[in-house]
C-alpha cells in the first residue's frame, strides 16, 4: 500500500501534522478561522488573504495567525 | 461661547468627536470593556495584535463586542521591544483590515515600561515611508518629540508617567514646551490615575488623552469611564476659555466701594 506523505508545520507555535501539499486555504478552513478578522504570516512573510489557495504548505513552515485583542 | 460641537479632534486628517481615546486591555471581560467604552464616549480605541487561539475556537472575539465600523480601532505594538517586532506587528495589523492609523509603542525596559526612543524613531521613519499614519508613544522630551515630528509622526503621545502607574502628569513643563513647539495632535498617553489627571492634560493644551488602566482597573469602571469623559470635556473647555493670570498676592473679588 502506498504510504501517504505527511508534513509537519507550526501554527501559532503548535506543531501540526498535515497531508503533503495541503493548501493554506484548507488549513485556515479546517481551523475555522474567520478570515476577515485575521492576518496570516508564512515564515514571517504576510500571506495575501485573497490568494491562500495558491500557497502550498511545506514541511517546517511556520504559520502565524493573528487578530485584535484588548490592549492599551 | 466656545462651541465644543465645532471643536473637532483631528488626527491624520480625520475628525473625531471625543478627545478621549480608551485602551481595551485589562477589563474583566469583553462585555465590560464594550460598556465602559460606550460610556466613555470614545471614538478611538487601542487594540493589540496577538495570536488567535487555535485550540479554543469558541473564545469570543473583540470585534464581536466592539464594531470596528462604528469605533476606530487603533492597533498598537504593545509588548514590542525593538523596531523589527513593532514593524512586523503593524504590518500584520494593516493586513487584518486595512488599518493605516496605528499607535507605535516600542518599549525599552520591562519594569518601568519607558519607551525605547532610538528604536521608536527608527520605526516611525520606516512606517511613515510605508504609508502608515503613526501616532507615537514617546517620552516627554521636547527634543525627541521634534525628531518624531520630522520623521513623519502624525501625533505625538508623550507619557504622563509609567504605563499603568496611575501617577498622573509628572512633567507639566515639558508637556507645555512640546505643546508650544508642535501643531501636531498632542495626546497624553499612559500613567493617568484619575479623571482630574485628564483635565490637567487638557488644560495644558493637549489635544487628547489615552486612558486604559485608570478606567479598566477602577473599582467602578463604568463610573470612571463617565468621569474621564466629563473630565476631558471640562479640561478642553477650560483651556479654550483662557485662564486668569497667576498672581502672588490676593485680589479681592468684592468691590471696595460702598464698604460700610
Amino acid at each position: 500500500m502506498k504510504k501517504v506523505k505527511k508534513i509537519k508545520i507550526k501554527v501559532n507555535g503548535k506543531v501540526k501534522t498535515l497531508q503533503y501539499r495541503t493548501k493554506l486555504s484548507k488549513l485556515v478552513e479546517n481551523l475555522n478561522i474567520p478570515i476577515k478578522k485575521v492576518a496570516i504570516e508564512v515564515n514571517q512573510e504576510i500571506a495575501d488573504k485573497k490568494k491562500l489557495n495558491k500557497i502550498i504548505l511545506k514541511n517546517n513552515d511556520k504559520i502565524e495567525i493573528v487578530h485584535f485583542i484588548g490592549g492599551g | 461661547m466656545v462651541n465644543l460641537n465645532k471643536d473637532k479632534f483631528k488626527v491624520a486628517n480625520k475628525s473625531f468627536k471625543s478627545r478621549l481615546i480608551v485602551g481595551t486591555g485589562k477589563y474583566n471581560n469583553m462585555s465590560q470593556c464594550a460598556k465602559a467604552i460606550k460610556l466613555s464616549g470614545a471614538d478611538i480605541v487601542t487594540v493589540a495584535v496577538r495570536r488567535v487561539n487555535i485550540n479554543d475556537k469558541r473564545k469570543p472575539l473583540l470585534m464581536d463586542f466592539i464594531d470596528p465600523k462604528k469605533i476606530t480601532y487603533l492597533p498598537n505594538t504593545a509588548g514590542c521591544f525593538n523596531s523589527e517586532e513593532a514593524l512586523r506587528t503593524l504590518r500584520l495589523a494593516r493586513e487584518i483590515g486595512g488599518w493605516k492609523l496605528v499607535k507605535l509603542e516600542v518599549l525599552g525596559d520591562k519594569k518601568n515600561l519607558f519607551p525605547e526612543m532610538i528604536e521608536t524613531l527608527k520605526s516611525t521613519e520606516i512606517l511613515s515611508k510605508e504609508g502608515f499614519e503613526v501616532m507615537v508613544y514617546c517620552n516627554d522630551d521636547p527634543l525627541m518629540a521634534k525628531r518624531l515630528e520630522n520623521a513623519g509622526a502624525c501625533a505625538i503621545m508623550p507619557l504622563a508617567a509609567p504605563i499603568g502607574s496611575g501617577l498622573g502628569i509628572q512633567n507639566k513643563i515639558n508637556i507645555k514646551i512640546i505643546r508650544k513647539q508642535t501643531k501636531l495632535p498632542l495626546i497624553i498617553d499612559a500613567g493617568l490615575g484619575q479623571a482630574s489627571d485628564a483635565t490637567i492634560a487638557m488644560e495644558l493644551g493637549c489635544d487628547g488623552v489615552l486612558v486604559n488602566t485608570a478606567i479598566a482597573k477602577a473599582k467602578k469602571p463604568f463610573d470612571m469611564a463617565l468621569a474621564f469623559k466629563n473630565a476631558v470635556i471640562a479640561g478642553r473647555q477650560s483651556y479654550l476659555s483662557g485662564r486668569i493670570e497667576k498672581t502672588l498676592m490676593g485680589n479681592a473679588s468684592s468691590p471696595k466701594k460702598g464698604t460700610i
